[in-house]
């Protein structure tokens, strides 16, 4: 469970002090799937990276599963985000030197998982994402939705109990884009948190709550599933 | 995360960037060749004074006629600085001293040697039968000086092995009679070439007793004496009973200079071996310089790799785990480069030694760790820079880098 509380961001810009989240307080269940909309600098994807551990606040607190997160030291934080939270990127990210297999594999690698356990997780979840046969393409060998599915099987491959993706269709055709949503979506029936920051509003309508967000605020909440 | 893993990361990021990798390995390498070539020259040096010290034999004292001391400048000091020869006299009563073995008094001069229509301008040595001994010296063919009274001429010569091929050619020398200065005398052996002397060339020399040497040359004082003592612990003994004979003999006057060879080999050691240091000094500062270059690099691949170690906090690396990735690639380039860097220092002091066999090359075992150690040392200490930057990256902007 994630919970928000009272959170606040702010960023210098020059000499100007932008709110990017201004009192943010939000609950999100486990097993939810949620979607972050909002127009550029409303500070959706400021949240997002909030969730991710990626960034702190400068005020108020975030319990990630009943512990205290913003408590925690860098390297805690890194072991937090290694173990409980998945990262999808629009742009993918992925190591470009690396292999899919490489890729999918490095989380576990920094866990210090042995290759043998390694090996028998890849093989599974290449399975699941559907890349057999693809795991020693580099990503520049691999078309963007592909791409994106290695990057969702990175980002699950420790069994995280929240997804985080911003923008997982920004770069992709709809056909593909479709591919990766139902990825995704098919993760989140088996229980993972599912939280994505899109501009889509087709997308952003698909999940069972919807929260939009305008100058830093959460300023509309709804959830789909009850209409 | 696992050592092996580590390792490997780091390896594929070092093998994704070839030119990068391979100009910190050619800068390493150079600084670790040069302090291998460098410290080579400076070893094989000494090894070559120290060798052609050694080869004048072993145990030996020097006694040559004045002190080497510099003297005051006050007139009373020069009026008492009469030296006074030494003579043959002196070296029969050096002989006295059991803690002597062998000692041969030398004269020198030169001359010219002639037979038939051939001649030639020679050294010429005078001495005595157990300077073959002292001196370590071989035959050739034939024999040595016989044992003679000090003060007893004969007419026989020994000579060097190119004096004997430049006179008599294929003619066997042995038995001829040669002609130097005014005298004849008879060949009865040649030195074997492998004497190799500092100050003498054993091949062109030709040695004849030391009493005719003095009355070809008109000279009743010797060039010096060489003494032989009977063990290095009899050295000190020696020396001191050399000075005081000597004192006795010349009204109270220490007017001789005595050489040990053993001080003279220490000296020469002390000298080449600061400068094996200094040299290989001179050398680090080209390691130190292909520190600074990998630190520039790797800087310079930090912010190449930006998004690459936002996404690798993205995925839960921890600082500790972001600095020994870039540590581990500093070691690596400065391992490696090292290794190359003794194979082109090894490669260098051999082709030095093939066109110089005079000079037996060899890096010391101590240049070579310290050069590898060094190499390491910088690297990391330079690496450390870059790979903290690294760790301190803020992953969010780190991500929005592309």
């Amino acid at each position: 469970m994630i919970r928000l509380d009272s959170i606040h961001r702010i960023f210098e810009v020059g000499d100007q002090q932008v709110h990017a989240l201004n009192d943010v307080t939000l609950t999100i269940d486990d097993g939810e799937y949620l979607s972050i909309m909002g127009p550029s600098g409303s500070g959706k994807s400021t949240l997002l990276n909030l969730i991710g551990l990626l960034d702190q606040p400068n005020a108020g607190e975030y319990t990630l599963n009943q512990q205290k997160v913003t408590a925690l030291s860098d390297d805690q934080q890194a072991e937090v985000r290694r173990d409980q939270i998945g990262f999808v990127f629009q742009s993918f990210h992925l190591v470009p030197r690396l292999t899919a297999l490489e890729n999918i594999e490095l989380p576990m690698v920094l866990a210090g998982i042995l290759p043998a356990e390694r090996r028998r997780r890849v093989a599974k979840i290449l399975n699941a994402v559907g890349l057999e046969g693809r795991s020693h393409h580099k990503p520049e060998q691999l078309s963007g939705g592909q791409r994106q599915r290695v990057a969702i099987a990175r980002a699950t491959i420790m069994q995280p109990s929240v997804l985080l993706a911003d923008e997982p269709t920004g770069n992709l055709d709809s056909t593909s884009g479709a591919d990766v949503i139902e990825v995704l979506e098919g993760l989140n029936q088996q229980g993972i948190t599912l939280i994505v920051v899109t501009h889509d509003a087709a997308l952003g309508a698909r999940a069972a709550r919807e929260i939009k967000m305008v100058d830093g605020r959460i300023v509309n909440d709804i959830n789909n599933r009850q209409h | 995360m696992l050592i092996r893993d580590t390792v490997t990361l780091t390896f594929g990021a070092l093998q994704s960037a070839r030119m990068r990798t391979s100009l910190m390995l050619l800068a390493m390498a150079i600084g670790v060749a040069s302090v291998v070539v460098l410290t080579s020259l400076g070893e094989g040096a000494r090894r070559y004074i120290t060798g052609e010290f050694a080869s004048l034999g072993t145990n030996l004292l020097i006694v040559l006629p004045g002190r080497s001391e510099t003297s005051g400048g006050s007139a009373a000091m020069l009026m008492s600085d009469t030296t006074r020869d030494l003579t043959l006299d002196d070296a029969r009563a050096l002989l006295r001293s059991s803690h002597i073995k062998r000692l041969a008094p030398v004269n020198v001069g030169a001359s010219q040697l002639s037979w038939r229509e051939r001649a030639r301008d020679v050294p010429v040595f005078g001495s005595s039968h157990d300077l073959l001994e002292i001196r370590h010296w071989t035959m050739d063919e034939g024999k040595f000086l016989p044992p003679l009274d000090f003060d007893q001429a004969s007419p026989v010569c020994v000579i060097g092995a190119k004096l004997r091929s430049e006179l008599f050619g294929n003619n066997s020398a042995i038995g001829e009679w040669v002609r130097l200065g005014d005298r004849r005398f008879r060949v009865i052996g040649v030195l074997a070439t492998e004497g190799r002397t500092v100050g003498i060339d054993v091949e062109e020399v030709i040695v004849i007793p030391v009493a005719s040497a003095q009355s070809l040359f008109n000279e009743a004082s010797l060039f010096r004496i060489i003494i032989e003592a009977k063990d290095r612990d009899a050295i000190k003994r020696v020396s001191e009973f050399v000075k005081r004979t000597i004192r006795d003999r010349h009204q109270g006057e220490d007017d001789i200079t005595l050489v040990t060879q053993d001080a003279v080999l220490a000296t020469f050691d002390k000298i080449f071996k600061s400068l094996t240091m200094t040299v290989a000094g001179i050398a680090a500062i080209s390691l130190a310089v292909a520190g600074i270059l990998i630190m520039n690099v790797m800087l310079v691949s930090v912010s190449q790799r930006t998004a690459e170690i936002g996404v690798l906090k993205a995925l839960g690396a921890s600082q500790q785990q972001i600095v020994s990735l870039f540590l581990c690639e500093a070691a690596m380039l400065s391992l490696a480069g090292a290794l190359i860097g003794l194979l082109m220092g090894q490669g260098a002091s051999w082709l030095i030694g093939y066109f110089f066999p005079a000079i037996t090359m060899g890096a010391p075992l101590w240049a070579i760790f310290a050069a590898v150690g060094i190499a390491l040392i910088t690297g990391l200490l330079f690496g450390a820079v870059p790979a903290r930057n690294a760790a301190r990256l803020d992953p969010v902007l780190a991500l929005a880098r592309r």
